[in-house]
């Protein structure tokens, strides 16, 4: 597989060189397409204290294809699928948007960047979205509350 | 089951009638509204328009292209406009899909911004001064797959975004067969928006590909054109050109049909759903697929007999019902008597609003408003489930008609009047089909009696030449002349019923309970 070796050097950069707040670790050993994350929520965001769980799935197509990132740890985020899935797909993420020179290091530094700044015009959750763009309040309220629920 | 003319449709006496009728629906002008659909633009010009008989209401312009047509037309129009640009037909041809073949649009920027332009399709140089190729660049590791083997072959446009040439391929396999890409691939570096000129593709995309290749860009011409469309049908290679606009979609129903014979609508490539608008179409369908637990018991085959209960089955497509043990004859829409159906005072197809006291609660309103769902959806789905019975019992009949060639000395030639009775009646069911959608929405006014009264016409015309397709096959070939006369009479019945519908359509007067968004 062309994509082999590829890999192996971005794991090995990424354990040199991890983005902040991410932690990154192989759940099993011998498989190189699934990552798993452990994520900071950003200190000047309401996930702050948050502690999540990420699981970076790279198809065999990678880097063709774009790797297929899910939450696993559950949060109230407008760009967050509120499912089993907790599927996240935005800019670099989108098969069209998608450049096989990209790396996982770049998605980890979009995602937490979500995180900080949610793009409620490219939600998942369109009620989430709503209530992020017209109540912010009770928005924070609701994120909050999950993220001492769920993620500490 | 015996058709009988009690009722008034001896077709003979209704003909007469009929011209009259014909006469007067065909005198309203279509075709200067029309002519504002045609679009100037050029390469498909219909030559033989002034020809052409004056259009019914119902029906639009077209024309259907093949695959080799669509390819000339794109050849062509490459050819004219490098002329004019003097660039190359490759560089012409990326600048058209560039615009989506808005030529007048391409020519206007070539001469404000000749630059931009050239850029922003991706030829920002002179390809033909340079062409594309491999090259091995001393100490180059490619970014995609980590590879830095000396001799490694790359490849970089002149925005300098090198990889080597597996990668590169891989990544147009990808978009060509994963992604169906075609005429706008950009450059496979992080951020770069060139897109992949014809001669670098040539250089790249495996033979395997180039078939996949040429027939997705063929796809981009008419997916890009608004008034060229796919034929929907499974398999067919055929576009339709039409000049309906979507904004008109709704003062008009673009039905056309494909020369592999499919019906579809231009608006929304769904089957042929005259005279319901493609807006009243898809609010329908997304209501019978949310209702459709509270509609499914409508679709059962059985019913009991109104008079005697004993379990009646229906096996071809005619609703005139006659029940085995006590003879009752009924009508298996609405379960009235069936002799009753061809008098102008019955009504099976209108639905009669209760009077205002008993619906005044909610609950008795949504009753009110599921028992006029019902109405139509039962309807609906029976003219959809009837033409496919007739069209088993025209299968079987027609397996009979071969024997009875042989038998009768009937030629080929003779028995295709069963043909076309068949076709005329899944036309007009398809049709009565969508009458009953588009009921549903329409609110009543002056207009609809008329509606209503072209809808039970046709219904009629349809269920009695729906009965002669029940007769034994001996009895059939002595019915020839008058199951061609009642063939010709469902399909005037027909036509009468679309033009009244669209031409009222056109001229915005059906009121609707829902908007048309
Ligand atoms: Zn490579
Ligand atoms: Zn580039
Ligand atoms: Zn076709
Ligand atoms: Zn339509
Ligand atoms: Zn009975
Ligand atoms: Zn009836």
């Amino acid at each position: 597989m062309a994509g082999n070796k590829r890999i192996m050097k971005e794991f090995a950069d990424i354990q040199a060189n991890s983005p902040p707040g991410c932690t990154i670790t192989l759940p099993k050993e011998d498989d190189l397409l699934n990552w798993e994350v452990t994520m900071d929520g950003p200190s000047d965001s309401v996930y702050a204290g948050g502690r999540f769980k990420l699981a970076v799935a790279l198809p065999k197509e990678y880097p063709f294809k774009p790797p297929n990132v899910s939450f696993k740890t559950k949060i109230y985020h407008p760009n967050v699928s509120n499912d089993e899935r907790g599927s996240m797909c935005l800019g670099m993420l989108r098969a069209d948007e998608w450049k096989p020179p990209n790396k996982i290091v770049e998605v980890l530094k979009l995602v937490r960047a979500v995180l900080a700044a949610p793009q409620p015009e490219d939600a998942v959750e369109p009620g989430i979205a709503n209530e992020y763009k017209n109540e912010r309040r009770a928005f924070d309220k609701n994120a909050k509350e999950w993220v001492s629920k769920y993620a500490k | 089951m015996d058709s009988d003319d009690e009722g008034g449709f001896n077709s003979a006496a209704s003909s007469i009638e009929l011209d009259e009728e014909m006469s007067s629906s065909v005198d309203f002008d279509s075709d200067v509204e029309l002519d504002d659909y045609q679009e100037d633009e050029t390469a498909f010009e219909a030559t033989a328009k002034d020809l052409a008989p004056r259009r019914k209401a119902y029906e639009v312009e077209y024309r259907v292209y093949s695959p080799k047509d669509i390819q000339a037309q794109q050849d062509d129009q490459v050819a004219e406009v490098a002329n004019l640009l003097e660039q190359p037909p490759e560089a012409t041809a990326i600048l058209l899909r560039h615009v989506r073949w808005n030529k007048e649009r391409l020519i206007e920027q070539y001469m404000d911004a000749q630059e931009e332009l050239l850029d922003k399709a991706g030829l920002g140089q002179d390809i033909s001064k340079n062409p594309p190729r491999l090259q091995v660049i001393d100490g180059f590791c490619c970014d995609i797959c980590c590879e830095d083997t000396p001799g490694l072959e790359s490849f970089a446009m002149n925005c300098g975004h090198r990889f080597c040439v597996d990668c590169y391929r891989q990544y147009l396999v990808q978009k060509i067969k994963g992604e169906g890409e075609a005429a706008r691939i950009k450059c496979p570096g992080d951020g770069c928006n060139k897109i992949i000129d014809a001669k670098s593709l040539d250089l790249l995309v495996p033979t395997e590909l180039t078939e996949r290749y040429n027939e997705l860009l063929m796809r981009t011409y008419v997916d890009d054109k608004e008034n060229l469309k796919w034929c929907p049908a499974p398999n067919c290679v055929y576009a339709v050109e039409c000049g309906v606009k979507k904004r008109d979609l709704n003062k008009i129903v673009p039905s056309v049909h494909c020369d592999c014979k499919h019906a579809f609508c231009f608006g929304c490539t769904l089957a042929d759903h005259q005279p319901c608008p493609c807006v009243l179409v898809k609010k329908w369908l997304k209501k019978c697929e949310d209702d459709s637990e509270t509609a499914n018991w409508i679709s059962a085959n059985t019913k009991e007999c109104p008079k005697c209960h004993s379990t009646i089955e229906k096996n071809g497509g005619c609703n005139h019902m006659t029940c085995r043990k006590c003879k009752n004859e009924f009508c298996w829409m609405c379960m009235g008597v069936w002799s009753e159906h061809g008098t102008s005072w019955y009504n099976c197809n209108r639905f009669e609003e209760k009077s205002g006291s008993d619906a005044r609660d909610a609950q008795a309103k949504s009753r009110q408003s599921l028992e006029r769902y019902l109405h139509y959806y039962n309807r609906y789905a029976n003219h959809e489930q009837s033409a496919k019975l007739d069209k088993d019992i025209f299968h079987k009949t027609e397996k009979k008609m071969t024997l009875l060639q042989s038998s009768s000395g009937m030629s080929w030639i003779e028995v295709q009047f069963l043909e076309a009775a068949s076709q005329a009646l899944q036309q007009c069911r398809q049709t009565l089909k969508w009458t009953y959608a588009f009921a549903y929405y329409l609110a009543r006014n002056n207009q609809t009696a008329i509606f209503e009264d072209n809808q039970k016409d046709l219904e009629m015309a349809v269920e009695n030449l729906s009965e002669m397709f029940e007769k034994s096959t001996d009895q059939l070939a002595g019915l020839k002349v008058e199951m061609m006369d009642k063939t010709t009479y469902c399909m005037r019945r027909r036509v009468i019923l679309l033009d009244d519908t669209a031409k009222n359509l056109k001229e915005q007067t059906w009121e609707f309970i829902v908007d048309m968004v």
